[in-house]
This record gives structure tokens, C-alpha cells and sequence, in this order.
């Protein structure tokens, strides 16, 4: 019936050189997180943050095969991606209001 | 009657079944027959039950009096501990979904195992290991934290076995983790030919929704036990003044976890509660789409409202608020749910066997939990109830009216399926009586007290409350008697009860249709499924097989 | 009353048609089922290990947003070189170890073997690295604790609160929690590699069968990321400043 090896892998694969280029861009863009971080932004934590996104797109998306897998990863992956904000988020939301009430000791 | 699957039925009593296809003692702790592994849970839930129950009747025995003369207040502190740690982490947690769930899922779904046989078995050694910490720690000198491990008492001040039980509870963890990581992948990909998402019982659906928050929410407890453990052991901590730290965060990060929790030990009673009306009021359920959609909802909406066990806290107020409306919005989904019930039983054809007990009493008895915790999630009723007996009364209401009730439900409607005998119904019939009135004596004046001001966890209290506590022990011992008998009947049961057939409740559902008790593959071919659950002609009767 | 209108059943058995792999397990169908399964659960783990770091980064989020000052002194007190040093070290590790993975695809069992290899030097580098950064800063007195800055090398300008002053020893709680838990899983992760490497030698692994390399690699990547965000949120705290 099917042959075994289209069954065994169910998607395709980065090539070698999709692998380097990756690399490259991080090993650019660590570069710019460290060499951004000494200039006075005024956004540096966004600027760092939005680079570490990127990088770590760039590893879920192709050194993870995620570009190539089924939905269902993609949504298993931006599951935990919105948990771990609504644990933030929420807690985050206690801290930045404490005294927003004016009313004492809240 | 059943279709093409008679021919399995008839000749199932020839070929081996899942439980006598290998004997001794290494087939059963080497197995990795999802079956076999449900009723090594089982037998191990059971037994942390009723220490868990033990704790609680010593607890009760102290509270027939106003002075605390039966234990010493230290003890008094380490039984609340012992009975609510052993409780959530050893038994309820654990109970549907491991026991019913394990079981059940792959042959709901017409497959053959889960999806990951070994991790299966691996969380069961887990949930065993953790349980043994925890009993070690508490013939050990007992931790007397209370099971929510508060700091900075529990990381700083508390000189007994913090650090084992919480170690214990970490370990249950990875079990619950591992059975819900099992469960979403082999819902998601080992469905039969046919069986499409919303062909599903509803029980699949209410522990794949179980499985998320399982998933998702214990690994944040699990990292908050971790930093308590490091701060007892290199006193620093995140949690420490001393440091800078807050205590409260550790009230963060262990409610995220911890009031999800309590949907995963309500979502999988839904489930049952939805095969079992479904099946004795001879009924499609009503409204399928919503009742699957309404346990998401409770699972997703579960994680956005831990901040109502906080509200006396020292947490904001302004999130207190946020914190109460959303706990306002997750029982919608919740009273959802019991209206789609009811409308199930409307005009259907109602029989009382015992599984039909359990799972009315499931929704009056959950109503009145949910009720009340309505009560708790708004701000000024809670600021004086907080912290009382209106609490353990309202969370008793959900766990044991809700969850027990499902759980006992769920084993007396697929015993017959899992051991191939029924079980006297005149005995049945009484316990699930006793256990009801048994449960509204012990727990209705808790609701009482707290309201007129008794704190929780106290060993002694005011003697104008005596009354009420009496009643309250009284109903206990009524209870107790309720769940011992099961373990009487059903066990003799497995001796003396008459065989059944595949199918004795007539009831919908791949798993009927395979032999009782089934062969260890489940079925000799993959099913291919056709149509919906729930196939009940309207207004027909049941018909009994061993009638 | 009939259940699931169950139909004519296929003659399909219950042993795959692809049994003759010796790779395909009994409760599934087709290798293609088994391997999907086994990506998806590996992915529901790292969900759970999202969760558990997640719960430190959060609560790394609220001391250093109430406390903004008292974390910048602190991270100051980080070696910035050693800690680029090792993001480099690691970001290559992540691509020898999508290397392993490809050789696996491609049935090349010496790349296996080399590039596993080399993933774990790369990650021993790393630990080795941290270790000595974790003696510098016993050196300069910045264990939390009784003896907490007992050199001076934090010097606290006068705007500091008494409790900003606290809060830098808390920032240093976090490092050593945080970077430590990531070495913890760096080192479990060696303990696969070094498995997988012996079992790739013996040439398990074809583009037949890989999943243990995939699933390593996407564990491997995972830490990986854990470290991408947690060297900004430590070492790079307003240094420009």
C-alpha cells in the first residue's frame, strides 16, 4: 500500500543551507542584542525583547520543523505562548494596581 | 439490539480477557494495557481515600466539642494537612480520569491503547511514588502547612515535613501531567475511522478539556513547591521580605494551578454525569454542541479567575474586581451545562438504577456548590466568609457532592463493562441513599457555621456552634458508612455477582460493544463509526439483559 | 437499539501492513500516525516546561517592574562577555543538533553520530562556562544570604530604598534559580544526547525511523529558547545606563 518512507516522514525538511542561513541571522542578531543594549534607546527592553522573539521564531520555525509540521502544532505551540501571558498578564495586573483605589492599604 | 458485535460477545467468554490473559504479579506492575492500569489506579485511589478519610473522621471527632480535647492543636493543623493533601493529590485529582478515563477513552474512541502505553504505566509509578513521600512525611512527623503550603509559614517558619509532602505533590504532579499529555494526543489522533470530534461522548470531550488545564496548569505549582523547597533548603527566596520578596506571589503562581484544579476534578464528573443521564433517561443529550463547548469554556475560563482565593490577601483591589467578574463568567458554561441536563431528562424515560442516583444527586448537589461559590466570588460577601466553614462547606458541595457522587456513578455504570458482573442493586440502591443524606448532614451545616462566623482549621470554637458541628459529625459517620459499603458489595461482586454480557444497560457507546470484561485489544477490527453518540429512540424503554 | 451504527468492518488487522518496519507499535495504524503522535506529545511537554519556566520569568516580571533600579545595579555585576560567549555557544549547539536531526532524515548515520557529538560538546562548553561565571560571582561575594555582598562590590546610590536596596539580592535569587534550572535541563539533555549518540552509532536511526532524534532536538531547541530570552533579561538590563 503506502510505501514506508513516505509514511515516515510526514513532512519536509529544511535543507542544510536553510539551517545556515539561520544560524547566520542569529548569530546577527545576537550581535545586535548585545550591541544594541549599549545604546541609549530609550525602548531597549522592547527593542531586546522583539529580537528575542525573532530568534526564537526563527529556532521554532525551521531548527523545529514547525513551518512544516500539521496546524495542530502550530496551535499546540501558540497555546503555551498565550498560557505563559495570561500567567504574566494577570499577576502583573495585581502588582501595577496596588494603590490604584485610594483607598488605604489597597 | 447490537449490531456485527454479538458475534465478539458470544464467543468472549471462550477467548481471554484483559484480566485473565496473564496472571502473577509481574504482568500486572509491567502492563501496559490501559485497562490494567485503570484498576491499578483504582485500587491505589481507594486506599488513599480512606486514610485521606481517616484524617478527616479524627478531624470531625474533634469538632463534636467546643474544646479542643481529642488531639493537641499541632496534630489538629497536621490532620486538616494530611486529609487535604491526600484528598486533592492522591485521590481526586487522579480519580475519573485515571481510573474511568484510562479505561474507557480508547474504546470510547475505537482504539486500541492510548497513545502512550509506557508513559501510562509511568504515571501511575509516579502517582504511587509521590503517595508514598506523602505518607512517609506524615507518619514522620505530619506537615501542618495546611494543603495550600501559605508563605512565608510554609518556606520559613514550619518545622515539620514540608519539604517530603511537597515533594509528594510534585511528584502526583508529573502523574497528572503524563495521563493528560496521554489523553490530548491520543484524543487527537487515534480516533477510529468515522469518528469525528463531534461524534464523541461527551466524556471524551470533558477529559480532553481536563487534560489542558492538566497540562498547562500543574507545572506552575510544581515550580512554586520547587522554590518553597529551595527556600527551606538554602534559606533565600523569592518569597522572603527579608529579600525583597513578596509572599504573595507564591499565592499567585500556586492558584493558577490550584483553581484550575478544581475543574480537573469537576470536568471529568460532567463527562460522566453526561453518559449516565443520557443512557437511563433513554435520551440524546441536549444541546451536544453546547454541553462539549461549555467544558472547554470551563477549562479555558478556569484559568483567568485564581485571584478570588485571594481577595483578602493584600492582592490590588482593582484585580481583586477583575478577578471577581471573571469568576462570574466561568458559571455560565457551569449552569449551561445543568439546564442541558435537565432538558435531557424532560420527557424522557427515566429508570432509578444506582448510576442515575448518583449523577441526579451530581446535579442538585453540584447546583448548590456552584451557588455558593457564586456567593464566595463577590467581594463583600467573601471578605466575611473568607477563611470559614461557608468555604470548606462550598468546596465539599463541588468535590464530594459533585465529584464522589460522579466517581461512584461512573464505577457502578461500567463495572459490569471492566469486571463482567453486576452488582446487587438493592445494596447499591441503599448506599447511594446513605451516601446522599449522609453528605447533606455532614456538609449543609458547614455552609451554616461559616456563615454565622466559625473559621476553618481551628480545633476548638465558640460552644453556640456546637449544634451544627454535631450534626455535621453525625452526617460524617453516615458517610463513612455510605462509602464503605461499595467496598463490600462490589468486591463480592467479583465473586459471587452474575456475569453480564457486552451491553446490560442497553446503553450507547463504542465500549459497550465490546465483550465484558473486554480482550486487551479492545476490538478484533478498528470500528468504523457511522454516526453520532447518544442513539436513544425517544421514549423506549431499557431493556436489561440480566433481568 | 444499535450504538454507533459500528457498519461492515474493514478487513484491515490489527497488525499494520507496516509491521515488517519492526518500528511500528501495536495500538497504532501506520508509522505516520505513530510518528505525528509522538511530535505532538513531545510538543505538549514543552508546553508543561513553558509553564514551569514561565512561572520564574513571571515572577522575575514583577520584582523587576516594581523595582526597575534595584535589578539594573544588580545585572551590572554580570560578566556580559562570558554570557555572549555562551549564547554564541549555544545558538551553534541548536545547529548541530537540527544537523543530527537532518542526518537522521537522511538515513547518514556518521553525521548522526558527529553531530550529536558535537551538539554536546558545544553544550559542556556552555555548562563549563557558567560554572566559572557562578565561581566569579561566589568570588565577588554575590551568593545570596548571610554573606550577600559582604566584598562591596554592589555600591547603592543614595535614591535607593531600603527595600530597592533588598530587592538587588533578589534579582540574584532569579539568576541563580533561573540559569541554574536551565543547566539542570541542559545537563538531562546531555544525558539523551550522549544515549542517542550510542544508539545512533549502532545505526538505529533512519529516515525510516528518527523520531527519538527529532524529539531530542525540539527538547534541545526548547532550552535553547529558555536561554535566547533569559540572557537579555539578565545580563542586558539597561547597560546602557
Amino acid at each position: 500500500m503506502t510505501d514506508h518512507t513516505a509514511a515516515a516522514h510526514e513532512h519536509e525538511h529544511p535543507t542544510v543551507r536553510a539551517y545556515l542561513m539561520v544560524y547566520a541571522a542569529l548569530m546577527v542578531l545576537l550581535v545586535a542584542t548585545v550591541g544594541l543594549a549599549f545604546l541609549d534607546l530609550h525602548v531597549n527592553f522592547l527593542v531586546s525583547m522583539i529580537i528575542a522573539v525573532i530568534k526564537a521564531t526563527m529556532v521554532i520555525l525551521i531548527f523545529m520543523h514547525v513551518r512544516y509540521n500539521e496546524k495542530l502544532v502550530w496551535i499546540f505551540a501558540g497555546a503555551s505562548l498565550l498560557w505563559l501571558i495570561i500567567l504574566l498578564g494577570l499577576t502583573l495586573n495585581d502588582y501595577q494596581t496596588r494603590g490604584w483605589l485610594n483607598i488605604l492599604g489597597k | 439490539m447490537s449490531t456485527a458485535s454479538t458475534a465478539s460477545a458470544a464467543s468472549g467468554d471462550r477467548r481471554p480477557n484483559y484480566l485473565n490473559v496473564a496472571y502473577g504479579l509481574r504482568s500486572w506492575l509491567l502492563t501496559t494495557d490501559h485497562k490494567r492500569i485503570a484498576i491499578l489506579y483504582m485500587i491505589t485511589i481507594t486506599f488513599f481515600f480512606f486514610i485521606g478519610g481517616a484524617a478527616a473522621t479524627v478531624v470531625r471527632l474533634e469538632l463534636m466539642t467546643p474544646q479542643g480535647d481529642v488531639v493537641q492543636p499541632e496534630d489538629y493543623n497536621k490532620l486538616f494537612t494530611l486529609h487535604g493533601v491526600i484528598m486533592i493529590f492522591f485521590f481526586l485529582i487522579p480519580s475519573i480520569p485515571a481510573v474511568l478515563g484510562n479505561f474507557l477513552i480508547p474504546m470510547m474512541i475505537g482504539a486500541k491503547d492510548l497513545a502512550f502505553p509506557k508513559l501510562n504505566l509511568a504515571s501511575w509509578y509516579f502517582l504511587v511514588g509521590g503517595g508514598l513521600f506523602a505518607l512517609w512525611a506524615a507518619v514522620t512527623g505530619g506537615v501542618d502547612t495546611g494543603w495550600t503550603f501559605y508563605t512565608p509559614y510554609s518556606s520559613m517558619f514550619s518545622n515539620t515535613n514540608v519539604m517530603a509532602t511537597a515533594i509528594g505533590a510534585f511528584l502526583s504532579g508529573f502523574s497528572s501531567i503524563f495521563t493528560g499529555l496521554n489523553f490530548i494526543v491520543t484524543i487527537h489522533k487515534m480516533r477510529a475511522p468515522g469518528m469525528t470530534w463531534f461524534r464523541l461522548p461527551l466524556f471524551v470531550w470533558a477529559h480532553y478539556a481536563t487534560s489542558l488545564i492538566q497540562v498547562l496548569g500543574t507545572p506552575v505549582v510544581a515550580v512554586s513547591l520547587l522554590l518553597v523547597g529551595l527556600e527551606r533548603l538554602f534559606h533565600v527566596g523569592i518569597f522572603d521580605p527579608k529579600y525583597g520578596g513578596d509572599p504573595i506571589l507564591f499565592q499567585h503562581l500556586f492558584w493558577f494551578y490550584s483553581h484550575p484544579a478544581v475543574y480537573i476534578m469537576l470536568l471529568p464528573g460532567m463527562g460522566v454525569v453526561s453518559e449516565i443521564i443520557t443512557c437511563f433517561a433513554r435520551r440524546p443529550i441536549f444541546g451536544y454542541r453546547f454541553m462539549a463547548g461549555a467544558v472547554l469554556a470551563i477549562a479555558v475560563l478556569g484559568f483567568l479567575v485564581w485571584g478570588h482565593h485571594m481577595f483578602v490577601s493584600g492582592q490590588s483591589m482593582y484585580a481583586g474586581m477583575v478577578f471577581s467578574l471573571l469568576s462570574f463568567l466561568v458559571a455560565i458554561p457551569s449552569a449551561v451545562k445543568v439546564f442541558n441536563w435537565t432538558a435531557t431528562l424532560w420527557k424522557g424515560s427515566v429508570t432509578a438504577d444506582t448510576p442515575m442516583l448518583y449523577a441526579l444527586g451530581f446535579i442538585g448537589l453540584f447546583t448548590i456548590g456552584g451557588l455558593t461559590g457564586l456567593m464566595l466570588g463577590s467581594l463583600a460577601i467573601d471578605v466575611h466568609v473568607h477563611d470559614t466553614y461557608f468555604v470548606v462547606g462550598h468546596f465539599h458541595y463541588i468535590m464530594v457532592g459533585g465529584t464522589v457522587m460522579a466517581y461512584l456513578g461512573g464505577i457502578h455504570f461500567w463495572w459490569p463493562k471492566m469486571t463482567g458482573r453486576m452488582y446487587s442493586e438493592l445494596w447499591s440502591k441503599l448506599s447511594a441513599l446513605t451516601v446522599f443524606v449522609g453528605f447533606n448532614l455532614t456538609f449543609f451545616p458547614q455552609l451554616i457555621l461559616g456563615y454565622v462566623g466559625m473559621p476553618r482549621r481551628y480545633y476548638e470554637y465558640p460552644p453556640e456552634f456546637q449544634v451544627l458541628n454535631v450534626m455535621s459529625t453525625a452526617g460524617a459517620s453516615i458517610l463513612a458508612v455510605g462509602y464503605l459499603m461499595p467496598l463490600i458489595y462490589l468486591l463480592l461482586s467479583l465473586g459471587i455477582g452474575p456475569k453480564v454480557g457486552h451491553n446490560p444497560w442497553n446503553a450507547s457507546g463504542l465500549e459497550w460493544e465490546a465483550a465484558s470484561p473486554p480482550p486487551t485489544f479492545n476490538f478484533d477490527e478498528t470500528p468504523i463509526v457511522t454516526g453520532g453518540p447518544y442513539v436513544y429512540e425517544l421514549g423506549g424503554g431499557v431493556q436489561r439483559e440480566h433481568a | 437499539m444499535s450504538t454507533h451504527e459500528v457498519s461492515a468492518r474493514e478487513a484491515k488487522h490489527a497488525h499494520g501492513h507496516e509491521h515488517e518496519s519492526g518500528h511500528l507499535a501495536h495500538h497504532f495504524e501506520t508509522l505516520d500516525q505513530q510518528s505525528k503522535s509522538a511530535t505532538l506529545g513531545m510538543w505538549t511537554f514543552l508546553a508543561t516546561e513553558v509553564m514551569f519556566f514561565g512561572g520564574l520569568f513571571g515572577g522575575y516580571a514583577v520584582y523587576r517592574a516594581i523595582n526597575p533600579e534595584s535589578f539594573a545595579l544588580a545585572s551590572r555585576q554580570l560578566n556580559v562577555a562570558l554570557g555572549s560567549i555562551n549564547t554564541f555557544f549555544l545558538l551553534t549547539s541548536s545547529l548541530t543538533m537540527a544537523l543530527a536531526v537532518h542526518a537522521g532524515q537522511t538515513s547518514n548515520r556518521k553525521g548522526q553520530v558527529r553531530f550529536l557529538l558535537l551538539t554536546m560538546l558545544l553544550g559542556a562548553t556552555f555548562l563549563g562556562i557558567k560554572a566559572y561565571e557562578y565561581y566569579e560571582e561566589f568570588e565577588k561575594g554575590l551568593i545570596p544570604g548571610l554573606h550577600f555582598n559582604s566584598k562591596g562590590v554592589l555600591q547603592f546610590p543614595t535614591s535607593f530604598s531600603e527595600l530597592a536596596v533588598r530587592r538587588t539580592q533578589l534579582f540574584f535569587i532569579f539568576y541563580f534559580f533561573m540559569t541554574g534550572l536551565h543547566a539542570t535541563h541542559m545537563v538531562i539533555g546531555l544525558g539523551v544526547l550522549g544515549t542517542l549518540a550510542v544508539l545512533a552509532h549502532r545505526g538505529h536511526y533512519s529516515e525510516e525511523y528518527y523520531t527519538p532524534l527529532e524529539l531530542s532536538g525540539l527538547y534541545w531547541h526548547f532550552v535553547d529558547i529558555v536561554w535566547i530570552f533569559l540572557f537579555p533579561l539578565l545580563y542586558l538590563i539597561d547597560l546602557h545606563k
